[in-house]
């Protein structure tokens, strides 16, 4: 299988990356480890007339920490984060969602700003950043903005970006008091994709009850999505072994008018799932935070 | 759009004119005769395709030609040295880590992937470096035991 023909530019710097976007907009796409962009190129399910590749523009898969918390490029592969000491310490559910991902040719050149770009309905970082309370960082030649990952996913495929805006970074905030993230997804055996994939991420006060708690749902609808009825359960108890159940049991509960039903799962059946490894994901994460 | 590559493969510095859209694959093949790596589901799902890129094991049916240019690849075709076999085919080939042969070389790069990163794998994590690659045989135990066999003799 080929792709339609298309013109490729590699630039070396972001300016000539931008300027590129601002003059072919729609009709151009982002080239990043492509892994999720070829395959459905392949298919002639998106035919763009260019592609403009990124991995020739240098400090993109820079990753650092300081005290406002985690940067990461948003070309860093799937294999950096999961090898990435600052991200096993600041962000572990990053580190552990990244080592998830497809296979290890994929994590070789998949990227997390790639795999945000596409919001892929089964992505695994999508999750994560939304239960992390990511902002994605989209440039274009005039400026910079900030973009909240609850604000960043707006439908099937579909994110926040503008047409002529680039995304160079992921930032998380610096987790503060005691915060444990963690990532679990029960997969497709072949693809690897999440079929029902949960993210948390819960902070415990003084007195072990949660005073803070960001659960976010893959895999199960069009779009991954906040589970705030699991959030607001969690909230204010001591996170005991029934109240995660009892939270759990609703994390599909605001996504049942746009369940994802296909041939490896029902909808009714992600449902559960979403609930199974909504558990684990929120039980792992309490454990890191205590 | 004709696009001028330059590629090094198996350490021999190519440039050749190629089509923008010309898989990586589909260049090793038909432009340099590679035909070792092997083109089987062509949706970057049974990893039968996969070479290494810079030493990082890739599906090169989801890699175009031009991502290539300036990079290093190791196609099966390249593991020898010298016509001695690669540590991790002697162990293929000891342990009869193949059946049909056709996800061989592509298991093969990802075994020595694994063990450049891994010298010393559990037998589940040689599973999940494998993650990538199908055997349609179903000869999995051989390829894992193949995969033991050289983390031993590397």
């Amino acid at each position: 299988m080929v792709t339609n023909n298309f013109e490729y530019f590699a630039p070396e710097s972001f300016d000539e990356a931008a300027q590129l976007l601002a003059k072919y907009r729609d009709t151009a796409k982002i080239l990043a480890g492509g892994q999720s962009l070829l395959p459905i190129m392949k298919l002639r399910l998106a035919a763009p007339e260019v592609l403009i590749d990124l991995s020739h523009v240098p400090e993109l898969s820079e990753i650092s920490s300081n005290g406002d918390g985690l940067t990461i490029g948003s070309m860093a592969t799937y294999y950096e984060l999961s090898q990435s000491a600052v991200v096993q310490k600041a962000a572990p559910a990053i580190a552990e969602a990244a080592g998830q991902v497809a296979d290890v040719q994929v994590r070789n050149r998949g990227t997390i700003g790639g795999s945000l770009s596409h919001s892929d309905p089964a992505g695994d970082m999508p999750a994560v950043f939304l239960a992390l309370n990511g902002a994605a960082v989209a440039r274009t030649r005039r400026g910079t903005r900030e973009i909240a990952s609850d604000r960043f996913f707006v439908d099937l495929l579909t994110t926040a970006l503008r047409p002529t805006e680039i995304m160079t970074q992921i930032k998380i905030p610096v987790a503060t008091g005691k915060t444990g993230s963690a990532y679990s997804k029960f997969e497709n055996k072949a693809s690897h994709y999440a079929i029902a994939g949960v993210a948390a991420q819960v902070t415990l006060g003084s007195d072990g009850t949660v005073t803070a708690a960001r659960v976010a749902v893959t895999g199960v609808s069009s779009k991954s999505t906040r589970a705030k009825r699991t959030e607001r359960i969690l909230i204010g108890k001591e996170p005991t072994a029934s109240v995660i159940r009892r939270a759990s049991d609703r994390a599909a509960a605001e996504l049942q008018d746009d369940l994802t039903e296909d041939i490896h799962a029902s909808g009714e059946y992600r449902s559960y799932l979403a609930t199974v490894i909504a558990e684990r994901a929120i039980t792992a994460a309490v454990e890191r935070a205590r | 759009m004709p696009n001028e590559i330059t590629v090094t493969v198996n350490g021999t510095e190519y440039t050749d004119t190629v089509e923008a859209r010309q898989l990586l694959s589909d260049y090793l093949r038909e432009t340099l005769g590679l035909t070792g790596t092997h083109l089987g589901c062509d949706t970057s799902s049974c990893g039968a395709c996969t070479v290494l890129v810079d030493g990082q094991s890739a599906k090169s049916c989801t890699l175009l030609a031009v991502q290539a240019n300036g990079h290093s690849v190791t196609t099966i075709e390249g593991l020898a040295t010298d016509g001695e076999l690669h540590p991790v085919q002697a162990a293929f080939r000891e342990e009869h880590g193949l059946q049909c042969g056709f996800c061989t070389p592509g298991m093969m790069i990802s075994v020595a992937q694994l063990l450049d990163r891994n010298p010393n794998p559990t037998e589940t994590e040689i599973r999940e470096g494998i993650g990538g690659n199908l055997c349609r045989c179903t000869g999995y135990h051989n390829i894992v035991k193949a995969a033991q066999t050289a983390a031993r003799s590397i």
